[in-house]
């Protein structure tokens, strides 16, 4: 990527919003379907595969006028849990701060188990991280778990 | 408990499970009471079951409780391609408690967050059946005098074996000391075996069956199936490994009972049947107190 285009991302600060910063090269696209951002109809910037000194490559994403609940957005800690979250009002950063791997997921993985029921029929799965450091998810259940590499998301 | 679904075993308390014990001892003394009347249960066996399901039904009949439901997914509406969500809201409207059985695991879990009457699991795939779980230690108790501080050995297919699961997460929080023999293939998984870590309690992995036999006060045995193995090769060798016999016996506590929860295949042979240490025909016949217990105690009349 040229140095320009990373400036110009660098200059367009926003107004008000939430910037997603470090985050995972090849997570991005994950990031943006964890968070639902192609419903948006507000200012989106995506960058992708941006140098940087502390991964090498990142990802980054700013968002216009939207705000998330911590729940919400501590989903994405799941693909990203090198993600730092920046929260601006009126070009001020108001807040900054990692995200984390919630006590709880749900919706957005699906369950490892091929004759788990969440499998065959329609129903919002759910899993409680028992694990947080070697990210292991329990199944509501099924009660089986889901680890990291065996993650995939609906 | 009234109105409470049992879908795992972990979803009782330590004392709650002792308290359907101890309602099952009171069943056993008379078994035939009429405080069931005016109850419709429903038992649904999206795959048969018939020792279960004619235990519950047993169960409820000696309670003059009335049984509505089925015995195989072919004779119901899953047939014709009905969801579980709309079968748990149909039949929910007709009964006051359901008893179900399904192949997939979870499934008795989201029936009951479907339901709007109180669900009994009796088996959801390979994961939870409950009140085997509660039978088991009924006859665990009854033949030891006591739940505390035993050596128990669980044989075989630890894996799959939904009704160890359900036994060791209960057992752990007994203070048991756990002896795990299996094949490779067929080791307790990890999600299990965290109940025992969790508690601190000692537990050893063993592939051969002789060196526990001396060392258990109980010795639960199950069925290691063909299907299980995704080397055909690997189930020839093992096949025979895990099968208890009477001459096997002679080293063990005079005490020590052999479990099992049924159907046996050859795991146990014959001629265990009529030596001390066999248990597992009455141990069946616990299983209707134990469910008269649990109904009775779901539906608020004891
Ligand atoms: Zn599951």
């Amino acid at each position: 990527m040229n140095k320009e285009l990373i400036k110009e991302l660098k200059v367009s600060a926003i107004e008000n919003g939430t910037v997603i910063d470090h985050i995972p090269a090849q997570s991005v696209f994950q990031v943006v379907r964890i968070l639902n951002l192609e419903k948006f109809d507000t200012q989106i910037l995506i960058g992708a595969n941006l140098d940087s000194q502390k991964y090498g490559k990142k990802g980054i994403l700013k968002l216009s006028n939207r705000f998330f609940e911590k729940d919400e957005i501590n989903k994405i800690a799941l693909v990203a849990p090198t993600a730092t979250l920046i929260v601006i009002k009126d070009f001020q950063i108001i807040e900054k701060r990692q995200v984390e791997i919630p006590g709880q997921v749900s919706k957005i993985v699906n369950c490892v188990n091929p004759n788990c029921i969440t499998n065959h029929e329609t129903i919002t799965t759910k899993f409680v991280v028992i694990d947080k450091d070697d990210l292991k998810l329990q199944c509501n259940y099924c009660e089986k778990i889901t680890v990291r590499e065996s993650i995939s998301f609906v | 408990m009234k109105n409470r679904s049992l879908i795992s075993i972990s979803d009782f308390t330590r004392e709650e499970s002792l308290r359907i014990l101890d309602l099952a001892e009171e069943f056993e003394k008379q078994p035939t009471q009429n405080i069931l009347d005016g109850f419709v249960i429903a038992t649904l066996f999206f795959e048969p079951s018939t020792r279960t399901r004619l235990s519950f039904e047993s169960a409820v009949n000696r309670l003059g409780g009335k049984v509505i439901g089925f015995s195989d997914a072919s004779s119901s509406s899953v047939q014709k391609g009905e969801s579980l969500h709309d079968t748990i809201k149909t039949v929910s409207n007709y009964c006051d408690l359901i008893v179900m059985r399904h192949p997939r695991e979870g499934s008795a879990r989201y029936a009951s967050q479907v339901a709007s009457v109180p669900i009994i699991n009796a088996g959801d795939g390979a994961n939870q059946h409950p009140t085997q779980c509660l039978l088991d230690m009924y006859s665990i108790r009854k033949t030891q005098g006591r739940l505390d501080n035993l050596h128990i050995a669980f044989v075989g297919d630890l894996k799959y074996g939904r009704t160890v699961h359900s036994l060791v997460i209960a057992m752990s929080l007994h203070n048991t000391t756990f002896h795990l023999v299996s094949p490779a293939e067929l080791k307790l998984p990890s999600s299990v075996k965290m109940h025992i870590k969790n508690k601190n309690l000692q537990y050893r992995q063993y592939t051969d069956l002789n060196e526990v036999i001396p060392l258990a006060d109980i010795i639960y045995m199950t069925r290691i199936q063909k299907e299980r193995f995704s080397d055909p090769i690997e189930y020839e060798r093992v096949k025979n490994a895990y099968i208890l016999n009477n001459t096997m016996l002679c080293k063990a506590k005079p005490g020590m009972k052999v479990l099992h929860p049924l159907p046996r295949v050859n795991e146990i042979s014959t001629d265990v049947d009529d030596s001390s240490s066999a248990y597992y025909f009455q141990q069946a016949l616990n299983g209707v107190y134990v469910r008269q217990a649990l109904v009775a105690t779901i539906l608020g009349v004891k």
